[in-house]
Parts: structure tokens; C-alpha cells; sequence
């Protein structure tokens, strides 16, 4: 009986998360400057991720978790390098 | 049957509630990232709301597994550190790459520079 409710809970826990990572998606393709399009793939990762996070409830498999941590890594730091790039036109100065 | 059975039912109440809040808080922010009418409004908007989701959702599994005892949790607490402490120096640098683009091309719309220096960049 809890495990039917905590497999609906995430159930529908993923369904809200794509839905999210789709309002995001059509962030990034319809965005109308460049800087709206860089928001909404910081959105889009960090909804990955929690994506990943509910999937490792699901299953207990830690390699889920390590993979949401990488991503939360490597997205903030190309989120920094997206809004250098737009604030200079160069990355590494 | 699975690892989610052993769960006792406060446990599996709590994080149910936990993981739909979260999951909730991070659909509001999207829906204001799609909604929302001028670039600053969006900025504020997926950026508090997914580190809200982000710590309710990474309580949820560390409660899970805690009460369980079947893995170690500190993956959670990497990831609600990483995302709490670099979520909002993502808005402060693209709230200000965006400032800059904006006083760039459209002067006009854009309030001038506060502060000592202002004079000197306004010439």
C-alpha cells in the first residue's frame, strides 16, 4: 500500500518535472533575446536533474544521484560561461 | 518486492508530500519562466523556485533513504549545497549581462548608472 502511493507520488512528481522541463524547452527555442534562451537552459538542467533525483528514489540506484550531482556541476558553470559570453563576446579574458 | 516496501507509512507519507511539493514549486517556477512579460520578471522566477524544489526534493529522498538505511545520503547534501550556493550567482551574472546588452542597445529603456561612478561612464 505505501509503496503503490510512493510509486504514484513520483509518478506524478515526474510528470509535473517534464512538464516543467517543456515550459523551458519552449523558453530556449521561442526566447525572444539571447539571454532568455541561456534562463531557460538553466531551468531545463536543474529539472533534469531533480528528474534524475526521483528516478533515484524510484530505484535506490546510486549512480542516478551521482549523475544529478555532475549535472548540477557542469550546468552552473556553463550557465557562468553563457553570461560572461554574453556580457563580453569572450569566455576566457 | 522492492526496497520501497520496508518503508513505514509516516515515511512514505512524508516523502510523498515532500516530493510533490517539490516537484509542484518547480512547475510554478517554469510556468512563470513561460508567462512572465519582460526578461527581469522571468529572471526571478525559475531561479528562487528551483532551489526550493531542489532542497524539497533532495530532503524527500534523504528521508527515504535515511529511514531506510540501504545508502549513504551525502550525494543530497552535495547537491543541495552545490544548487543553493550557485543558483543565485547565476541570476546576479545574467541579470547583469542582460543589463549591460540592454543599456548597449536600447538606452533609452534602461535607468542610467547609479553611484561614483556613473558620471564617468555616462560621458
Amino acid at each position: 500500500m505505501t509503496e503503490l502511493a510512493i510509486l504514484w507520488s513520483i509518478l506524478l512528481a515526474q510528470v509535473m518535472l517534464a512538464l516543467a522541463m517543456a515550459f523551458a524547452l519552449y523558453r530556449i527555442v521561442k526566447g525572444p533575446h539571447a539571454q532568455d534562451r541561456v534562463l531557460g537552459l538553466d531551468a531545463l538542467y536543474i529539472n533534469a536533474m531533480l528528474m534524475l533525483v526521483a528516478f533515484g528514489v524510484r530505484t535506490a540506484n546510486t549512480v542516478y544521484f551521482e549523475t544529478a550531482l555532475i549535472i548540477a556541476l557542469l550546468g552552473f558553470v556553463s550557465s557562468i560561461a553563457f553570461a560572461k559570453f554574453l556580457m563580453r563576446g569572450e569566455i576566457i579574458e | 518486492m522492492s526496497h520501497l516496501t520496508d518503508l513505514p507509512a509516516w515515511a512514505a507519507i512524508a516523502v510523498c508530500g515532500l516530493l510533490l511539493m517539490g516537484a509542484a514549486m518547480t512547475l510554478i517556477g517554469s510556468i512563470g519562466l513561460l508567462r512572465l512579460p519582460t526578461f527581469y520578471d522571468r529572471l526571478h522566477a525559475p531561479t528562487i523556485t528551483t532551489s526550493g524544489g531542489t532542497i524539497l526534493v533532495c530532503f524527500a529522498s534523504m528521508l527515504c533513504f535515511a529511514v531506510l538505511q540501504s545508502r549513504w545520503i551525502f550525494h543530497e547534501v552535495l547537491i543541495i549545497v552545490f544548487i543553493t550556493v550557485t543558483t543565485p550567482v547565476t541570476l546576479m551574472l545574467l541579470g547583469q549581462a542582460s543589463l549591460y546588452r540592454h543599456r548597449f542597445e536600447k538606452p533609452q529603456d534602461v535607468p542610467l548608472k547609479q553611484g561614483p561612478h556613473a558620471e564617468k561612464d555616462r560621458e
